[in-house]
């Protein structure tokens, strides 16, 4: 029975539906489902990024010819924690002439705009939380709150750096946004519906960056480009630049604050990478080749859940090579790239994709 | 409205300033910008230095000239060989000792390992003032192989105060030549990778060419000589025009490129550390046999006058001036520095351009800070 | 036309990004590369080369003697100051006379700069580098130390040529 838990949780989560819903009206039923939810996805929340903040550090130090943090815990696992408790101790300063309410405001809703994407991201079989039609587009419009947070912390820090850096980064951002969502259009265009557990089934025969070949190619460089934009890393991260204007919006938070800005934007990292893979790299579904039986039954050994991690690590590993080899791109420069090169180039996939799909062009 | 009202309305509405302070993390030390702003654009941009001034020159007027060496160490640390260098080869001439041979051989081949050293951490932190973060540790990475020769020869990484006023503070490690050699065949297979991940990269050709056009004019009336006025069409390298210790006896030639932006600068710098290789590449297997010093008296006195000797340090022309009045000691000795006169070239550079250019102009005159302060 | 320059730009932006990527990505995957040294936990095996300007000492052998007469060179031939000799008059047994004996040898560790002039310019080659680096301490004076040991005496050398030239 556990083993075939691994491979399909469906059967767990009703089960422990059927539990609440006998011993408890439905009501508290489902406020009891609720409260479950939340805090499973509160505890991988702070998990995960623990562990990126960890893996960033190590993945960054390899490409520079040294070791990264590995003396606190074995291979420094309890590194972050470590940073933590430091930043729980700091003092919070308190800005004389800032606009309290907003200002203590901003940390929350950047990570509530993050937690509210990842509630849709599908982690196996049976393990969605949000599961509804308009899947990918509740996606894009919930991530696009960040943004809000971003000015809001800016503006009411009362400083001149804080605000240069938040109007370049509200900038780039809304920018960015018009291009990942064209540029998952194409997906949804191959695979006809926007939800996002239909859009793993339909690639139980290969993935679409495959079986899409060309426009889904450049689909996914074009998301992986904007992605990366739309996070405010890698080498569109000016809105942060350390060298340039100290530390650009956040540069007045401290302490525990300060932690939530940068949690923040590694889960934001995970959640691009996670939504990269649901749409082009099949999610869930494990790698199979039309025919060699052995070969996929190999691979369905291997627990969804695992490969799904696999490839948004990959995903994630992309990124983190972009930021430690590029230089940092100026601010028209950014811009200019959006709108004048990635823009065009995604309409015009687009009506490539809509002319594939139509006449079957596809494998 | 009148041109004069319009002015008056933008310098006390629109037009804001910002301290790039004493402490921030890419003026490469202490110097303070005080950058006037609109919107994204640079305005006009105040320069102020002196937060790490010493007062060197008055410090050298109670040492002897053997005790002034490890003073000038100080000034541009990054060629601390070359300053050291200048004032032992101003001394020696007002002297007019002969030095051995030896010693000429040996301190061009320190100076140009010293000018490659530069560089590399040159190159280290303009990639990671522009972003690339990893350009630091590989630049880093290189240059301990050279620290690592002159830590075995002289005990010291950065401060040596090894070439003194008649030869040398004491014979080389035997190892030198065989060091310096690996290091060359080392270096050789890296830098091309310097030019993969960096100079090819159309982030960071977008990010300085055409920034920053310093026109030769411009670079002869400000006095900026070095890679920077080179790279302007200013035909400047004092190795050629006045040569010294064992410059005549190599070939080598001298870059020029005639753009004058950022990305000329930049260029002007890789190309230098390929010629410095050359250069040692000719003296090392040469080098003769001999004393390593002259033979100097126990107490120096300079005959009353006034003494001149340039040299060509990693940043430009470095003037050793001394006025001596017989005594043991200097009257007054003054050091025309390079990043000095390199510095105040920034308004011009800088003003109409964004931030980030500031950034990379800053960065690609490679200025370093306790030269402009003494 | 513009369209064919157009899609050769983005190709040609493409490959300078990929060519600075596999640059990276070579070292990721080569840990060989890796330069750190493992310092604290690699003291017992660290070597530092022979010339290392670590401090000034004045070495002493197994009788507990030195070569320093007290002369005061290296007080006048340091720049600022970081040498003060202290000496003492004592009775020669074998001659009778008064000579003079060095008392204590104070470098100030924190003030010096390193240059070798002492070590160079002592007539008596009593001074030496010292390799030691560790030399954070919490309170200042403790930088301050007396190079000669107590109870240690002049030794008496018989008079050879010396090697060193007399140069400054």
């Amino acid at each position: 029975m556990l083993t075939s838990i691994i491979y399909d949780f469906s059967p767990l989560t009703h089960r422990i539906d059927q539990f609440l819903s006998e011993t408890f009206s439905p009501g508290w039923a489902v406020t009891m489902e609720l409260v479950i939810v939340g805090l499973v996805f509160l505890l991988f929340y702070a998990v995960v990024g623990l562990f990126l903040v960890l893996a960033e550090r190590r993945v960054c130090a390899f490409i520079q010819n040294r070791l990264g943090p590995n003396r606190v815990g074995p291979e420094g696992l309890l590194q972050t924690i470590a940073d933590l408790l430091k930043l729980l101790f700091k003092e919070l300063i308190p800005i004389k002439r800032a606009d309290k309410f907003l200002y203590n405001l901003a940390p929350f809703i950047v990570i509530i705009a993050s937690f509210m994407a990842i509630a849709a991201i599908p982690f196996a079989k049976g393990l969605h939380a949000i599961d509804f039609n308009i899947g990918i587009f509740y996606v894009i419009a919930v991530s696009s709150l960040g943004v809000v947070g971003i000015l809001l912390a800016g503006w009411s820090s009362n400083s001149k750096y804080s605000l240069i850096g938040a109007m370049r980064s509200g900038a780039q951002i809304i920018s960015y946004e018009l291009s990942v969502a064209l540029s998952l259009l194409a997906i949804v265009v191959l695979s006809g519906s926007m939800q996002l557990s239909e859009v793993i089934a339909s690639q139980e025969s290969g993935w679409w960056i495959w079986r899409g070949h060309l426009p889904a190619f450049i689909a996914f460089l074009v998301y992986l480009i904007a992605s990366t934009a739309e996070i405010n890393r890698g080498p569109f991260d000016l809105a942060e630049a350390e060298s340039e204007l100290t530390a650009g919006f956040h540069t007045e938070y401290s302490g525990i604050k300060f932690a939530f800005f940068f949690l923040a934007e590694y889960m934001n990292m995970f959640i691009v990478a996670s939504f990269a893979t649901t749409m082009f790299l099949g999610g869930w579904l494990p790698f199979h080749i039309d025919g060699w039986y052995a070969f996929n039954h190999m691979m369905d050994f291997i627990p969804p859940v695992v490969w799904y991690l696999g490839k948004t690590a990959f995903i994630i590993y992309l990124i983190m090579w972009f930021k430690w080899t590029f230089p940092r791109l100026r601010i028209d420069q950014l811009l200019t790239l959006e709108w004048k090169y990635l823009l065009p180039i995604n309409l015009v996939n687009i009506l490539i994709v809509a002319f594939i799909s139509w006449k079957n062009w596809h494998f | 409205m009148t041109e004069e009202v319009k002015e008056i309305m933008f310098r006390e509405h629109e037009e804001y300033m910002i301290n790039m302070g004493p402490q921030h993390p890419s003026t490469h030390g202490v110097l303070r910008f005080e950058v006037y702003l609109k919107g994204e654009v640079v305005t006009k941009l105040v320069p102020h230095c002196g937060y790490i001034h010493r007062g060197i020159e008055k410090m050298c007027e109670k040492d002897t000239y053997p005790q002034i060496i490890h003073l000038t160490d100080r000034m541009d640390y990054l060629s601390a060989h070359i300053n050291n260098e200048a004032v032992s080869l101003c001394v020696e001439n007002a002297l007019q000792v002969e030095v051995p041979e030896r010693v000429k051989y040996i301190r061009t081949i320190l100076a140009e390992l010293n000018r490659i050293a530069s560089h590399q951490l040159w190159w280290a932190a303009f990639g990671m003032d522009l972003g690339a973060l990893t350009t630091f540790f590989y630049g880093l990475r290189d240059r301990e192989k050279i620290l690592d020769i002159f830590e075995e020869s002289f005990g010291s990484r950065l401060l040596h105060s090894f070439i003194t006023p008649g030869g040398l503070m004491h014979d080389v490690h035997p190892n030198f030549q065989k060091r310096t050699k690996e290091f060359i065949k080392y270096f050789r297979k890296k830098l091309p990778e310097y030019d993969q991940l960096l100079t090819g990269n159309v982030i960071f050709q977008n990010r300085t060419k055409g920034i920053g056009i310093l026109s030769k004019e411009d670079a002869i009336a400000y006095g900026i000589t070095g890679p920077s006025g080179r790279a302007s069409g200013f035909s400047c390298d004092i190795r050629k025009k006045y040569p010294y210790s064992a410059y005549p006896f190599v070939q080598f030639e001298e870059k020029l490129s005639h753009e004058g932006d950022s990305f000329a600068r930049y260029q002007v710098r890789i190309e230098e550390m390929w010629e410095s290789m050359k250069i040692i590449e000719q003296l090392v297997d040469n080098i003769p046999e001999g004393d390593y010093t002259a033979k100097m008296k126990a107490v120096l006195r300079l005959p009353e006058g006034e003494y001149y000797q340039r040299v060509e340090t990693a940043r430009g022309e470095l003037g050793v001036y001394i006025v001596s009045t017989g005594e043991k000691f200097p009257y007054r000795i003054k050091f025309r520095t390079p990043n000095f006169s390199n510095l105040f070239i920034m308004n011009k550079l800088a003003s109409g351009g964004k931030i980030a250019d500031l950034i990379a102009i800053s960065g690609s005159l490679d200025l370093v800070i306790p030269d402009i302060d003494r | 036309m513009e369209i064919i320059n157009y899609i050769k730009d983005i190709l040609k932006a493409l490959r300078s990004l990929w060519k600075g990527m596999m640059v990276t990505g070579y070292y990721f995957v080569h840990p060989k590369e890796i330069v750190t040294q493992r310092y604290p936990e690699n003291r017992k095996k660290l070597e530092m080369f022979d010339r290392f300007k670590g401090e000034v000492t004045m070495p002493h052998d197994e009788n507990n003697t030195h070569l320093c007469t007290g002369c005061g060179i290296c007080e006048t031939n340091c720049p600022n100051g970081s040498i003060e000799i202290i000496t003492r008059k004592e009775i020669n047994p074998e001659t009778g006379k008064a000579e003079r004996v060095i008392d204590k040898h104070i470098y100030h560790l924190s003030m010096c700069t390193f240059c070798e002039l002492c070590i160079k310019t002592c007539p008596s080659n009593a001074l030496a580098w010292g390799q030691s680096f560790e030399h954070a301490v919490f309170d200042r004076h403790k930088l301050t130390k007396v190079l000669n040991q107590p109870g240690s005496k002049l030794r008496k050398e018989p008079k050879e040529k010396k090697v060193t030239e007399e140069k400054n």
